[in-house]
């Protein structure tokens, strides 16, 4: 096994809605290693999605330890988190977050203007991005003239342009027909059999999971099975 | 640099996206600064005709009249008494060291004839000083001598209102021969048309003769040598409060005033006069700029109230742009210049909006008016804080959001 990318020991989330204390998370340790595949699967409630917001620094845990590359990032104040993401982060979504009335390539470029790039350098890189995910001649429409399956290239692009170190997918066909979920199902495992992107997907379809080499199963804040499978090629 | 190059650009784009609102937003802004450019014109425009006209009157001038007045009991009013004479405006002239020369006059409305034309006017005698205090050369021919003076010869100067009445087109009336009470004089010169004094007096409604002959053959005084008023102009504008000290010390000598005694003559500076007008144009600015400013109030309160919303449609937006690692001071940043391209905007075209109303102003209702750079730049920058001050509070609920609830955002 290739040194650890994320480190989670005991890992606890915990929400105070007035006098009511939900627990969506209570303490979960796991590693996940440089180039895995992991799909996290659970029901709703089951806290895998405040496990995903936790690993992509969205949000601090209450308590517990996450190492990322080997750095502690579970204290980190709320501009540093936004370096993190803006670095070693690439979010895609289900419902894609697209900026509406934005074309592609501006959309694209959005991380990298974050992130201190040239402005030279943006454009160039997020053509290419756009490029190596099958949408070559589409960086000027908007997501409204895109299909769903394109849009979530486009997301995807964004999510890669900075060259993250891992990528995480929160449902990313939650919203795509069977076709096209495998169609992004099958860019997301050459991204990581190829060039060794680190992947976690959330999701809650068992088909989706199947392309997974490692399935992670969440229930009532706890890691209730790990398990290694082939995954689909 | 950069960041904030892209930071307009998105700005920019935000509000290209919303046409119509940012320029309903815009338009408070626009009427604000707007309203003060044009206000202020006027104001400064009144107030510079006013000078204009106050100082028509001469430059540095003080005005002593005879007669008291602090108020209490029963007084005779300015220039009810003849208490100044000619002795005093010479030693006026001769004795204070910060006035530079002076006149006096004594005048009476009298009946002018010219051939079939008569006409009502006012009979100045004064000395040759005249044309040099009051700022005042004849256009045409020539101003008495001092010979006319010493021999109290019939000649006098008319001012133009007088030749306006009197001649007919064309005609010179230099040479001519009129008859004031019957008297007849020969006009040896024109003055140059003055205009109106504050007050609306028609100054060139006036025949300035020399002092002996006026009143010999026209004021007949009861006692001669009195003046109804005397001219003095002090050497400059800073040496106007010197020149009245002088000339109150002077005349108390010559008056014998006690000290315990009140002044038997007034002393008063036009500078005075202006301030008043200048004060009272100025009351009158600074209470059309409170309500051009609260245009302005309202103006920024309708960005605020725009930012707002557009922070909470946009909602889903920040929160993409957290997730992709803008920091809060990025999100700030962002509604921040997008208020204050918003205002800026507006400020420009309430810039373009003032200028063209001073314009109309002046046009139609043939006000004077005075564009004031100060006025322009100042209400410009103005709009810009107006965006800073109301764009801030959105802009911070903005850069405040949490990245997971903004982006879960319906």
């Amino acid at each position: 096994m290739s040194q650890a990318l994320i480190e989670v020991r005991d890992l606890w989330k915990v929400y105070e809605l007035g006098d009511v204390r939900v627990e969506a998370l209570r303490g979960v340790s796991l590693d996940i290693a440089k180039g895995e595949l992991v799909a996290v699967m659970g029901a709703s409630g089951s806290g895998k999605s405040t496990f995903m917001n936790l690993i992509g620094c969205l949000d601090r845990p209450t308590r517990g330890i996450y190492r990322l590359e080997g750095t502690d990032v579970s204290t980190l104040s709320s501009d540093a988190r936004a370096t993190i993401r803006n670095q070693q982060i690439g979010f895609v979504f289900q419902s894609f977050n697209l900026i509406a009335r934005t074309t592609a390539v501006e959309n694209v470029e959005l991380p990298l203007f974050y992130g201190d790039i040239p402005i030279g350098d943006q454009r160039r890189r997020a053509l290419q991005a756009l490029a190596a995910v099958g949408l070559g001649g589409r960086e000027s429409h908007l997501p409204s003239q895109l299909s769903g399956g394109q849009q979530q290239r486009v997301a995807i692009a964004r999510a890669l342009v900075n060259q993250p170190s891992m990528l995480l997918a929160d449902e990313p066909t939650g919203n795509l027909d069977s076709r096209t979920s495998s169609e992004i199902m099958e860019l997301f495992r050459q991204l990581n059999v190829q060039q060794g992107i680190t992947i976690v997907l959330v999701t809650h379809e068992p088909d989706i999971a199947e392309w997974a080499r490692r399935v992670i199963t969440f229930r009532d804040g706890e890691v209730m099975t790990d398990v290694a499978q082939k995954g689909r090629q | 640099m950069k960041l904030l190059r892209m930071t307009f650009h998105v700005a920019w784009l935000a509000l290209r996206r919303n046409k119509l609102r940012s320029i309903l937003t815009m338009l408070g802004i626009v009427i604000g600064v707007g309203a003060v450019i044009t206000m202020v014109s006027i104001g400064q425009g009144a107030d510079a005709a006013v000078q204009q006209q106050i100082m028509s009157l001469g430059t540095n001038l003080l005005m002593v009249v005879p007669g008291a007045t602090t108020a209490g009991g029963a007084r005779s009013g300015w220039g009810g008494v003849s208490t100044l004479n000619v002795g005093d405006a010479e030693a006026i002239k001769r004795e204070c060291p910060a006035v530079s020369d002076a006149t006096y006059f004594k005048r009476q409305v009298v009946q002018v004839i010219y051939g079939t034309q008569n006409w009502s006017t006012v009979a100045q005698g004064s000395d040759l000083s005249f044309p040099n205090v009051r700022q005042w050369p004849v256009a045409s021919g020539s101003f008495f001598t001092q010979r006319d003076s010493d021999t109290a010869n019939r000649v006098a100067v008319l001012g133009q209102t007088v030749v306006d009445q009197l001649f007919g087109p064309g005609q010179d009336p230099v040479g001519a021969v009129i008859r004031i009470k019957e008297v007849p004089f020969t006009v040896v010169g024109v003055l140059q048309a003055k205009g109106q004094t504050t007050w609306g007096q028609d100054q060139d409604d006036v025949i300035v003769m020399p002092f002996t002959t006026a009143e010999r053959r026209v004021v007949g005084a009861q006692f001669l040598g009195t003046v109804d008023m005397i001219f003095a102009s002090a050497e400059s504008s800073s040496e106007m409060d010197e020149a009245t000290d002088q000339i109150r010390g002077l005349l108390h000598e010559r008056h014998r005033v006690a000290p315990n005694q009140e002044d038997d003559f007034t002393i008063r500076s036009l500078n005075e006069m202006a301030q008043a007008s200048q004060s009272a144009s100025q009351v009158m600015t600074t209470l059309l700029l409170s309500v051009a400013s609260i245009s302005l109030l309202v103006g920024g309160i309708g960005i605020m109230n725009i930012l707002l919303v557009s922070v909470t449609e946009r909602t889903r937006e920040i929160g993409i742009r957290m997730a992709v690692g803008a920091k809060s001071r990025h999100i700030l940043l962002q509604f921040l210049v997008e208020a204050i391209v918003l205002s800026m905007m507006g400020g420009l075209a309430g810039v373009a909006m003032g200028i063209a109303g001073a314009r109309a102003t002046s046009s139609i209702a043939g006000w004077p008016t005075l564009l004031s750079p100060t006025a322009v730049v100042g209400s410009f920058l103005f709009s810009g804080a107006v965006g800073v001050f109301f764009g801030f509070y959105p802009a911070r609920k903005a850069s405040r959001l949490d990245p997971i609830t903004a982006l879960r955002y319906e």
